[in-house]
């Protein structure tokens, strides 16, 4: 079949995106609307001591200013998080926050939201809250989880000693030190995975508009998950049925995670339109997404492996700072609690001991950001490996193979319960290891001397936990016998317009374009979790294939009711009910047309056509894969150049290659903006930031990366019914490790052992220097 | 403050309108002109999310002024398919699936029709290089380079 299941089937959303048809947030434009702007905190850490509106309020259009004081008058909530670990069965207490919509008595990071001013046009907006007069006292920040949890430093919270949240520790400590000291060899690093943040090219925003006949409000929004934000804003801040709240998101331009929370923005476009009943907008600059959008990572580690004399691993131990910023919001746990459980990543480990504490800092919350603490685990692991046999003098393709968890121990369990079900991780890494030419670099690298440059190669293998929480999927024909998809998740980017239908057209043998999709409007849709943690083929697309499960159920009803036959004779396959042993048959088509008949039908059977499927990751499925990179290091000027990048993934079973392969590509992209280009920075006295546009926070351009080769290894999931395996974030998990450790193997015969993140030229000039100084 | 008349062509139609001094051609394009295929990243010029094309050379809409294109002959990406018809850019796009959320793409679509005006036989290297202005957070620009490669052959072929 042309459109089926595995199918390189090019995308129904496209014709309207490539021709400027596409309707993002910033492109909706209400009657009458008025503007938004926020006044951000212009420090780090301080004590509101006043805040002077007067001017503001006076200047030309102003409509309306808020600011917290006005919301705790009004009664509005805060924002705290999804769970923290006492929630999810963790005996551990933790300091929980709660984000203010705006900032009452006190600000904890730059960019916090003080007060909002609406006017008639976003320039005069703009103008007034310039006319804002915040009275800060400002009190000493702290920037970095190292300095925060030192006695002295600045307290965040005060409830939360060595601003601390809470610390978690996994695995066995006694057993793991007995471990470390009968090792033949350990291997020590230390890590700091920087920060980062999303940056999708299309910014966050919103528009709000309140209905006076139905006191109903719509809230436009660019979001990934539009039934959380109106369960947050409707439960949490306006304590009100979420009835009264529509939420829709039309295109939305990326997330990456960023956008999977809800913000005070929000919450505050809502309040406002209620107060001035016209629409609200707000659409922020690049420099102000770069300083209130949630961001990434964030993790500093210690981590150590204990090997015996073959390089068998006998245990590994970590421990780490989550510098978590000023407040834990939405899912901002994942990520710590996710490094954790996958510390052991691919490898058959012993022992481990792993911990982390989540330290408050002033700077702004983490969210999970692509990966979500799979590319910590990762990368601290990866990292050990590499040093290791380097260390060993052994192949690092052979110390991997020697400590690989084999095909034949899965289902594995692993220290931290999870149950990996499915993976060749041995049969992945040699098909890499073949793709790569990696008998072939020796000559590559006397080339690249040759001219001046020196060439390293990076293996890595990734794991993921991919699939969380449970989704539901709708499948509804209509009288003419056509079908509309209302999916509970939410495509922003990964295709799922294309990929679902896709599916439903293999499964139920309905033509492509006879398939309607819906999704992203809470009145549309009645319920859904939004599109992240790679989650929505596994939880989406297994949901849907139980609603499909259910329309071929009561289709046959419907059809051995026309067919004069017994339902238990029905068999359903390529689209046609089939009268068992007869040449009796009716199309999907037909049987949903007929479900609609305005008589004649038994009341038992209903009226029309509908399947609802439920599927919940009670397990998460683990995609996992082999990167290998290679790169030039020019010796003048210290600059990486990103030579060759191969990657063998297994997704499990591929539903469309054309749309995996570019969920690879992407995630390489930006798995190797970590390593080379990305970095917030914050100066560590005033908290102020550093990188606040695109000229700071330096992110790949098409000349940064190289034509990848990208190949897959097909070993089917058995935790869900179709098989599936997340691939939206094994890409950014893979590739940073691997283009480090290329780095690394350039740079060894010049004495440079370690290199943060990113590589930039200058740190490698840096790296070079020092190490020729201590030769 | 007076707003200024302007007189350009977008998109081969002539087209009037008042726009305040400070108003940048994107301001204009989006909300005076309601013409939002064309889209903003960052409006200092880092991005090219904004790319159009000012009497045939490409520039990023949000760092030249509404009042400056009086006169001038615009071209943005609703403008770049004959009605129905896709531009060959556009189909190879779709074709090799060279989007995932595509706000970047209007700007890139514009980027390398400019670029294949000029060079109509680029290398690999230099359609990364000729893209490098736009910015996309989702591809990894791979399928972009091979769409703009694909359709600079068929257009050589044609
Ligand atoms: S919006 Fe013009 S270059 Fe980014
Ligand atoms: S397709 Fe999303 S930024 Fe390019």
């Amino acid at each position: 079949m042309q459109h089926g299941i595995g199918q390189p089937v090019t995308r129904t959303e496209d014709p309207r995106l490539l021709t400027g048809r596409g309707i993002y947030v910033d492109d909706i434009t209400l009657p009458n609307q008025a503007y938004a702007v926020i006044v951000y905190s212009t420090i780090a850490h301080g004590i509101i001591k006043s805040i002077d509106t007067e001017a503001a309020s006076a200047a030309p259009g102003v409509l309306l200013i808020l600011t917290g004081e006005d919301a705790k008058a009004d009664g509005l909530g805060g924002f705290g998080p999804a769970f923290m670990p006492e929630d999810v069965g963790i005996p551990v207490p933790g300091h929980r926050t709660s984000r203010p919509i705006l900032a009452q008595g006190k600000v904890r990071h730059l960019g916090e939201r003080v007060a909002l001013v609406v006017a008639e046009t976003a320039h005069q907006a703009m103008d007034a809250a310039e006319l804002v007069e915040v009275d800060y006292e400002t009190l000493p920040a702290v920037t970095t989880a190292v300095e925060a949890v030192k006695d002295g430093a600045p307290q965040v919270y005060d409830e939360a000693a060595n601003n601390t949240s809470f610390a978690l520790r996994m695995g066995n400590g006694e057993a793991v030190a007995a471990a470390f000291e009968s090792a033949a060899h350990t291997t020590k690093v230390s890590i700091y995975n920087n920060r980062l943040t999303a940056n999708s090219m299309e910014p966050r925003g919103s528009n709000a508009t309140y209905d006076r006949a139905s006191g109903e409000t719509t809230l436009y929004v660019s979001t990934q998950n539009p039934h959380g934000v109106r369960e947050e804003l409707s439960g949490h801040i306006f304590h009100e049925p979420e009835t009264k709240l529509r939420v829709i998101a039309r295109d939305v331009g990326g997330g990456f995670g960023m956008k999977g929370g809800v913000y005070p923005e929000e919450a505050l476009v809502v309040w406002a339109t209620r107060k001035i009943q016209r629409p609200v907008k707000w659409t922020p600059s690049r420099t102000e997404s770069l300083m209130s959008d949630d961001q990434g990572r964030d993790q500093t580690v210690e981590a150590e492996l204990a090997l015996d004399a073959d390089g068998k691993i006998l245990a590994l131990r970590w421990a780490a700072l989550n510098n978590v910023g000023a407040y834990i919001v939405g899912a901002a746990n994942v990520p710590v609690m996710f490094s954790l459980r996958l510390a052991q990543t691919v490898y058959a480990i012993p022992e481990i001991d792993v911990g982390t504490k989540a330290v408050f800092t002033n700077v702004p919350p983490t969210t999970p950001y692509r990966g979500a603490g799979r590319p910590e685990a990762v990368y601290i692991m990866e990292r050990l490996m590499d040093t290791a046999a380097h260390e060993m003098g052994i192949d690092p393709v052979e110390l991997r193979r020697k400590n690989l968890i084999a095909a034949d121990a899965m289902p594995f369990t692993t220290h931290t319960h999870y149950v990996y079900d499915s993976g060749e991780f041995d049969a992945t890494m040699s098909q890499c290891v073949a793709a790569a030419d990696w008998d072939g670099f020796e000559k590559r690298k006397a080339e690249s001397e040759a001219n001046g440059r020196w060439r390293g190669r990076g293996l890595a293998y990734y794991i993921d936990d991919t699939g969380i929480f449970n989704d539901r999927m709708e499948l509804r024909f209509d009288p003419s016998g056509s079908v509309t998809i209302v999916a509970g998740t939410f495509s922003h980017g990964q295709g799922h317009e294309t990929t679902y239908p896709q599916m439903v057209s293999d499964w139920l043998g309905v033509d492509a374009d006879n398939i309607r999709f819906i999704q992203g409007d809470t009145a549309a849709v009645s319920f859904g979790r939004g599109s992240y943690a790679s989650r929505s083929m596994i939880v989406g697309g297994s949901a849907l294939r139980y609603a499909a499960d259910e329309i071929i159920e009561k289709g046959k009803k419907f059809a051995a009711h026309v067919m004069e036959a017994s339902p238990a004779d029905i068999e359903f396959a390529d689209g046609k009910f089939v009268v068992a042993g007869t040449d009796k048959q009716m199309s999907m088509t037909e049987v949903a047309q007929w479900a609609y008949h305005p008589a004649g039908l038994p009341p038992e059977l209903g009226i029309g056509l509908e399947g609802v499927g439920g599927f919940a990751a009670t397990s998460p499925s683990f995609p996992n894969g082999c990167h290998i990179s290679e790169v030039e290091i020019d010796q003048e000027t210290g600059k990486v150049y990103l030579d060759r990048f191969v990657a063998v993934d297994d997704m499990g079973i591929v539903m469309n290659t054309l749309l995996a392969h570019g969920q690879v590509q992407g995630g390489v992209g930006q798995g190797v903006g970590q390593a080379l280009l990305e970095d917030l920075q914050y100066d560590p006295d005033s908290g102020q930031l550093l990188t606040g546009s695109f000229l700071d926070y330096c992110m790949p351009r098409a000349d940064d990366l190289p034509s990848m080769e990208i190949e897959m290894n097909e070993v089917p999931c058995t935790s869900n019914p179709i098989g599936v395996k997340g691939a939206g974030e094994g890409g950014t998990v893979g590739a940073t490790p691997a283009v480090i450790i290329a780095i690394l193997d350039a740079l060894r015969s010049e004495g440079v052992n370690d290199i943060p993140m990113p590589a930039t030229p200058e740190r490698i000039w840096q790296a070079l220097a020092d190490a020729k100084k201590a030769a | 403050m007076a707003k200024h008349h302007i007189q350009t062509t977008i998109n081969g139609d002539e087209v009037d309108v008042l726009c305040e001094p400070s108003q940048s051609l994107l301001d204009v394009l989006r909300d005076e002109l309601h013409l939002t295929g064309t889209k903003e990243g960052c409006a200092t010029g880092d991005c090219g999310a904004c790319s159009v094309t000012i009497d045939g050379r490409l520039v990023c809409a949000c760092l030249v002024l509404g009042v400056e294109v009086n006169g001038a002959k615009i071209e943005t990406i609703e403008g770049m398919a004959d009605g129905e018809n896709l531009h060959i850019l556009q189909s190879k796009f779709i074709e090799h699936v060279a989007l995932q959320c595509g706000i970047c793409t209007p700007g890139l679509l514009i980027a390398a029709k400019s670029l294949l005006e000029e060079n109509p036989d680029p290398t690999e290297e230099e359609v990364r290089y000729g893209l490098a202005g736009n910015l996309c957070r989702c591809t990894g620009y791979q399928k972009v380079v091979e769409a703009v490669l694909d359709a600079a052959s068929e257009l050589r072929g044609a």
